[in-house]
């Protein structure tokens, strides 16, 4: 490395040095931002680590006084040792619906390191028999009876799924599900989600999501979107390589950087004479 | 067989002379003078894929529902014209490849335009006699630019319908005027009236293509009367043209280039998804997604129209200059007006209104290439800036960040840049160096593989004592030192 | 370099002669094999590599032929003179002797200009019929005292249907749903959280707000609703357009929390009607949309 910036720095004699300084830097920046933007890609490619617990977590009065152990040790800090939340650092856990709890925790969005963090999908720090045991401590601070939302793609409807989610989800979402930006928060892609995921999410609104209740979005309905949203993994790219449907950002890239550079390089085959 | 083709055109038309002039044309040998040959050839297959799917488009805003092959849209409502696009996709045999190519050769041919443009300015190949034909290219350029816009419009999809309630908006900007005249572009209130789609029809498929045909047609006949310019070098003049003739060497090259563009495109077309239609669904004014882009030629005018603060000049009842004026609408007026207004600007710092056939490398004008330079960061900064949204969601640079940086930086880096430039430009003329050139030959033996000689020797060849290019003094440290 | 030093080399290109007669080969099976994909399976990858490597064998053959198969040659040739000063003085003569004998050449000259001109001008009127004036049309919405607000089904809501938290989109029933003035997006809001001016106390009946769907900045349809889960950790709720994140606040009707719009979102008054649905208590008293030259505001003031 400090052999080829002493290179850099000799050979390029024709360049003054501060110029020549700051090309150099200019390169290292741009290769780290490249790498930076691989490295932030390279999760979002790859399928998520984890267990997938998905439709696995039962709410097991049993399971409570482990559950509350388990939330004493990891959640307290936030929600208080009593769930009644601390004010103006973690909600009181009271009356809310198990499902929250369960999306949050098997999407690996809590435990939050900082209150005012974005939740965001990660590895689950919990196991699924652990999740059952808060989710079932949470569920005992609630009326009883309450249960898991739950969607059932191969009851949706692939049509109506896309047409709600163009209409209630796609401001945020976009339309293929790619994620993206609301001022304040980045938007996931739903390119991991899992139909119970989708429908927790659509029921409870994390984080800054509105929440669809049962009077706006049915459970047919619901099942739809969920249909639709498996759909967006893997939608028929009739066209060739789909550039992660996000439009015409990467289109660009490719006119410019790939036709672009394919016909100048044409363009110099052709232009410089070989005999001479 | 030849010379009674030949003397059957002679007889009737005459045309002899100008066909043995024509073969015997000299075409300059540099890389360079091909790019607008890549805009010509991209405007060919345009054209040529254009009419393919004239026979197809519908333009119609009449609802229909869908029951077509693909099932996502199932029983959507839908307009007719996008039901249409969407079977050129999926029910007309090799559509879908004829659409992408299309597209794909929309923007490869704005891009070939804009490589062109940065060529001419950076050369000085717009001063006089060929000024004229720059404000051709220039227009040109801009017709392009709208007729993309008018294409990927007429779709009636959910991008392009709020593509043009952005259109519509800074139609409606602009001063005085805009509101009326937004009404009888669209027939009316946005999204306009029935007749709009085929209104953008008839523009996007007769008056810009011919306009851009005829415009073309005054482009090739000025330079066939003006001669290409060239670089300097041994034995080119301002008086001569030194290069290959027409024929035969160059038409076969220039031919090989059309089919090498077409076959960029076509292979694009197929390989690569440019605008999945379907996967944005249809449109209607009161939906809209997430991440929404123009095409790529746009961009800068989404990223000025998003990093324009919040201010809309209003005098009691009458809003003078709504806000969407500043990004959409003078943003462009005043890239253009640059653009068109430089030659007699650059005429008039200089002095200088002889005529030019030679060409100057960027450093020989420090002051125009970092004129360009500063020019070209500013415009780039504005397309940067459109795709903040994404960048936000991979990269997580906090969205409001990132608008003030660039509202800041938009005005610092140009004039850094100029700076900077105009440092390099003097350096270089000073040393008489070129960038890879002068540097060694070691590079050169990479760069031409096993192609004869090598770049030193042909090089070498060029220059002869009388040439402007001199070598360096010291020869560079061979590699590895 | 003078005339005698134009080179012309005639090259022996027996491998390059062999080497394009192969692409061409290839470029004929290429395409024989794009018309036979084209009869027995339309697959747009298969039919596009196909084209386009008949194009690319053609492509590489041409260039290879005119570099190394016909005769390379270096020409000179000379520019044309462009400026002929002479020629110049003469066109101009010939003109002028077209005016010879006129006496009244002021005269004659603008009358021919204003001729022309008021001509170019009846010719362009006939663009004034592509569009109607636009006069009040833009201030028209379907809105008006006691419509009702429908969903996309055209079912009516009444005030129990809004929920606080999520957002809905509602139309004029009866009105075109592409209609930019039809289109609401309703929220509903803890009715401590609202701090309307003055003026709008009476718009939002138990908490529901209604705002102009369309962003008043570029037209684009605000689809985006930010409602936090717990509110003391993250931002408030807002409404956003998402062409160029213009943020609006709901509880202050519809005021600017960032982006470009230059104007506040704007709100139509609501009121229950007699028979329990959602109804506009009167039209919006401001224009929705664009901004343009006459365009109607009607900020929402400083909260009380």
């Amino acid at each position: 490395m400090r052999r080829l910036a002493r290179l850099w720095l000799r050979r390029v004699p024709w360049l003054p040095r501060p110029v020549r300084i700051a090309l150099a830097l200019a390169c290292a920046a741009g290769s780290l931002a490249v790498v930076a933007l691989d490295a932030s890609r390279a999760p979002a490619q790859a399928p998520r680590p984890g267990p997938a617990p998905a439709a696995g977590t039962r709410i097991d009065p049993g399971l409570v006084p482990e559950g509350r152990a388990l939330f004493v040790d990891g959640c307290s800090s936030c929600h208080g040792f009593d769930a009644r939340g601390i004010p103006g650092v973690g909600p009181s856990l009271f009356d809310v619906p198990p499902g929250n709890a369960d999306f949050y925790l098997r999407t690996g969005r809590m435990p939050l390191d900082y209150q005012r963090d974005e939740p965001e999908r990660g590895r689950p720090a919990y196991g699924a028999r652990e999740i059952s045991a808060l989710v079932s401590y949470v569920a005992s601070l609630g009326p009883p009876g309450a249960r898991i939302p739950r969607a059932d793609p191969a009851r949706g409807e692939l049509g109506e799924g896309f047409d709600l989610f163009t209409e209630h989800c796609a401001g945020c979402h976009q339309v293929v599900g790619q994620g993206g930006l609301t001022i304040g928060a980045r938007v996931p892609d739903l390119q991991s989600s899992e139909p119970t995921d989708i429908a927790e999410a659509v029921r409870m609104g994390p984080y800054l999501m509105p929440a669809f209740p049962e009077s706006q979005i049915s459970q047919s309905q619901l099942d739809s979107i969920a249909r639709y949203v498996l759909y967006t993994r893997d939608p028929q790219d009739a066209g060739g390589w789909g550039l992660g449907h996000i439009g015409p950002i990467p289109e660009g890239m490719v006119a410019w950087l790939l036709a672009g550079s394919a016909l100048l390089l044409v363009a110099r085959l052709i232009g410089e004479r070989t005999t001479s | 067989m030849i010379a009674r083709a030949v003397r059957y055109l002679d007889e009737r038309v005459g045309t002899s002379p100008a066909i043995k002039k024509a073969l015997r044309y000299v075409f300059p040998d540099h890389w360079s003078f091909l790019l607008g040959e890549i805009a010509l050839y991209a405007f060919v297959v345009l054209v040529g894929t254009g009419v393919f799917l004239t026979f197809w488009y519908e333009p119609s805003t009449a609802h229909v529902t869908y029951h077509g092959q693909y099932e996502p849209l199932q029983g959507l409502s839908m307009s007719k014209a996008y039901e249409s696009v969407v079977d050129i996709s999926f029910a007309v045999p090799a559509g879908l490849l004829i659409r992408q190519t299309h597209h794909w050769a929309a923007d490869v041919f704005v891009v070939a335009i804009v490589l062109h443009l940065v060529r001419v300015f950076f050369t000085g190949a717009f001063r006089k006699p060929r000024d004229v034909n720059y404000y051709v290219g220039v227009t040109m350029l801009a017709l392009a630019v709208l007729e993309g816009y008018l294409g990927y419009s007429m779709v009636d999809d959910l991008l392009s319908g709020m593509g043009l309630a952005i259109g519509y908006s800074v139609a409606m900007s602009l001063p005085v005027v805009g509101g009326p005249l937004a009404f009888l572009l669209w027939g009316g209130e946005y999204p306009g009236a029935s007749s709009f789609l085929t209104r953008l029809l008839v523009v996007h498929v007769l008056i810009i293509p011919v306009a851009l045909g005829l415009l073309i047609a005054v482009h090739l006949a000025t330079i066939v009367r003006q001669h290409h310019s060239q670089f300097p070098g041994p034995g080119r003049t301002e008086r001569n043209t030194v290069g290959t003739p027409l024929w035969p060497g160059y038409a076969l090259r220039s031919i090989g280039l059309l089919l090498a563009v077409a076959s960029v495109l076509v292979l694009l077309g197929g390989l690569i998804q440019i605008n999945p239609i379907w996967e944005w669904g249809p449109y209607a004014t009161f939906q809209s997604t997430n991440g929404a882009q123009p095409d790529w030629y746009l961009g800068w005018l989404i990223g000025a129209l998003r990093l324009m603060p919040p201010w809309e000049l209003h005098f009691g009842d009458v809003t003078l200059i709504p806000a969407t004026f500043w990004g959409g609408a003078l943003f462009p007026l005043a890239v253009f007006a640059f653009l068109y207004s430089w030659p007699a600007l650059e005429r008039r710092l200089t002095g200088d209104r002889r005529r030019h056939d030679l060409l100057e490398r960027p450093r020989d004008n420090p002051v125009r290439t970092a004129v360009g330079a500063a020019f070209a960061t500013w415009v780039f900064v504005a397309f940067v800036a459109g795709s903040t949204d994404r960048v936000f969601v991979q990269l997580g640079i906090a969205y409001t960040g990132q608008v003030w940086f660039w509202r800041v930086f938009g005005w610092i880096a140009p004039f850094a840049i100029f700076w900077l430039v105009k440092r390099v430009c003097e350096e270089l003329k000073r040393t008489e160096a070129h960038p890879l050139r002068g540097w060694s030959g070691a590079i050169a033996e990479l760069g031409r593989g096993g192609d004869s000689a090598g770049y030193t020797a042909v090089e070498q060849s060029r220059e002869s004592p009388g040439s402007r290019v001199g070598r360096r003094g010291d020869p560079p440290p061979p590699p590895g030192a | 370099m003078t005339e005698d030093e134009s080179r012309r080399v005639v090259a022996e290109g027996r491998r390059a002669e062999a080497l394009v007669s192969a692409l061409l080969v290839l470029a004929s099976l290429c395409a024989a094999a794009f018309v036979v994909l084209y009869v027995v399976h339309d697959d747009t990858q298969l039919l596009g590599l196909a084209l386009g490597l008949t194009f690319a064998c053609l492509a590489v053959a041409a260039i290879v032929a005119g570099k190394r198969i016909v005769p390379q040659e270096t020409a000179v040739e000379e520019r044309d003179r462009l400026l002929r000063p002479q020629e110049v003085e003469e066109v101009d003569a010939i003109v002028r002797e077209g005016g010879e004998g006129i006496s009244r050449r002021k005269l004659l000259t603008s009358a021919a200009v204003a001729a022309g001109l008021s001509a170019g001008a009846a010719l362009v009127v006939p663009a004034a019929s592509l569009g109607p004036s636009i006069g009040d049309r833009v201030r028209e919405t379907p809105w008006s005292t006691g419509r009702r607000l429908v969903d996309r089904q055209g079912r009516r809501y009444r005030p129990d249907d809004i929920e606080i938290g999520t957002f809905y989109t509602a139309l004029a029933e009866g009105a075109n749903p592409n209609d930019l003035g039809s289109s609401l997006v309703v929220v509903r809001l803890p009715e401590e959280q609202i701090h309307l001016p003055a003026d709008r106390r009476t718009w939002a009946p138990q908490g529901i707000l209604a705002f102009s769907k369309i962003c008043p900045h570029a037209g684009c349809a605000i689809s985006l609703y930010r409602y936090p889960l717990y509110q003391p950790t993250s931002e408030r709720p807002a409404l956003t357009c998402p062409c160029h994140y213009s943020t609006f606040d709901p509880a202050t009707g519809g005021k600017l929390l960032f982006g470009p719009a230059g104007r506040a979102l704007p709100q139509l008054p609501l009121m229950v009607d007699r028979d329990g649905y959602l109804a506009a208590r009167r039209d919006f008293p401001e224009g929705i949309g664009p901004s343009w030259l006459r365009i109607e505001r009607n900020p929402p003031g400083e909260s009380q």
